[in-house]
């Protein structure tokens, strides 16, 4: 570790160009609940660590007047918790977020982090993907966006660019009768990883299911957004059919591997079941809003 | 290579050190600053035995670069008792027996405390999900939950 540098810039541009120009000898630090730890390990020997907390964008939680929101790359989960408004429109991001790790990892950990640390089974992650939430990331070359599904590339590879840093998420307005959930399935209470994780969010308009998202995580390479389940919602009234082609379509999307958390048979079984109660509980929010 | 130099509040006093660059600032603290109560456990971010506050947010200070506490307000536990006077979370663990090694409880007494200054009166639901991330080898945690739930109890006695 002798030949680190640490860096704390006050705005984006800067930390863009000193994370281009380290070319790949840089690392983010945003919660360093991740980074630390791989230090630690001797996985990683960063020549430079870029602090992006001091950049006010990294941290800012902001209601736009549309009613959407954007939430900085580094904000920490127990800040998302803290804000007076956001659990109450995506109380299902909050919980995946919220479910990082203990009351200490939440003080840091964020859901960006989450997002590039690019495991599997991030927990934020299928919750993000089915809220529909659109990253903004910055590099030499700009800005742009992409959906939160496209950013992981596989096990601890995202398809960021080199020298682009993740900025924001922004999830969209909520129609009236929308509803979103995560639940992940571990062997213990607390304080485990996923064996299969399951966000979904829906929209329901007079009984009928109009809008639906679902993104599954812990059981395939990157966490995935399958459509076939949103498709075998919308439409439906979440009668046991649907429930059943939806749970179905999870079934099938799943490529997991086998590991002391979990057989491929078992994590493939859960995500079914997961599924359904999932939506049970997005569609219950649903009804209240 | 170029010492980093930080100016941060430690229980509530300005302090300066210097810091490598990747240092964590549990190693800071207790081998710079030689303020040794805050202990090492995994180092990984798991156990909560290097629990501290970070301008009043619960954190492990292993998961932190030194670097990082420029300008911020620090607790440990070092600064819980007030003199001679033990905060009563600390007076409750020993008439409760809440400890036996002794090793997690500085980060146990530090999240504790933080858990009542947000939440007066919590369950032991509450309780027990707020120190999920403080292990303890010794005790079964039972004694600890207890003793949490006394002292906040009494503490609200005295508030009225």
């Amino acid at each position: 570790m002798t030949d680190t540098r640490y860096l704390a810039p006050q705005t984006l541009d800067e930390a863009v160009g000193a994370f281009a120009a380290a070319a790949g000898a840089a690392r983010i630090l945003a919660g360093g609940t991740d980074l630390l730890v791989q230090m630690r390990a001797g996985l990683l020997r960063p020549g430079l660590i870029i602090d992006i907390k001091k950049i006010e964008e990294m941290t800012a939680i902001v209601e736009e007047p549309d009613g959407g929101f954007r939430v900085g790359a580094a904000v920490s989960g127990a800040a998302l918790a803290e804000h007076p408004r956001f659990g109450q429109v995506w109380p299902g991001v909050l919980e995946a977020v919220n479910l990082i790790g203990s009351t200490q990892v939440q003080g840091r950990a964020s859901p960006g982090g989450n997002l590039c640390n690019a495991s599997p089974a991030g927990d934020s992650v299928p919750a993000m993907i089915a809220a529909g939430a659109v990253v903004t990331v910055q590099g030499p070359n700009g800005r742009r966006q992409m959906p939160v599904e496209a950013v992981p590339a596989g096990p601890g590879r995202t398809n960021l660019t080199p020298g682009e840093i993740l900025v924001s998420f922004a999830l969209p307005a909520r129609p009236k009768g929308s509803g979103d959930a995560y639940l992940r399935m571990i062997p213990r209470t607390e304080m485990d990883i996923a064996v299969v994780g399951v966000g979904v969010s829906l929209t329901i308009q007079g009984g009928t299911v109009t809008a639906a998202r679902v993104g599954l995580g812990a059981v395939a390479p990157t966490v995935l957004l399958v459509a076939d389940a949103a498709d075998a919602l919308i439409g439906s009234k979440l009668d046991d059919a649907a429930l059943e082609a939806a749970a179905a379509a999870c079934r099938a999307a799943c490529r997991p591997i086998d590991d002391k958390r979990g057989t491929i048979v078992y994590r493939t079984k859960v995500a079914g079941v997961l599924l359904k109660r999932t939506v049970a509980i997005a569609a219950e929010r649903a009804g209240r809003a | 290579m170029a010492k980093l130099h930080v100016a941060t509040t430690i229980n509530g006093e300005p302090m300066e050190f210097l810091c490598d660059p990747g240092q964590s600032l549990l190693d800071a603290l207790r081998g710079t600053l030689g303020l040794t109560g805050t202990k090492e456990g995994c180092g990984t971010g798991d156990c909560g035995a290097c629990s501290i506050t970070l301008d009043g947010r619960l954190v492990c200070s292993c998961l932190m670069l030194a670097a990082e506490a420029e300008g911020r307000e620090i607790a440990t536990i070092e600064g819980m008792a007030a003199g001679e006077d033990l905060h009563p979370l600390q007076q409750k663990f020993l008439e409760m027996a809440a400890l036996q090694c002794g090793i997690c409880t500085p980060g146990m007494l530090i999240a504790a405390r933080n858990l009542l200054e947000r939440n007066p009166d919590p369950t032991e639901t509450e309780v027990r999900f707020w120190l999920a991330g403080n292990l303890c080898r010794c005790t079964g945690y039972d004694k600890i939950v207890r003793a949490v739930m006394e002292t906040a109890e009494e503490m609200r006695g005295a508030a009225r």
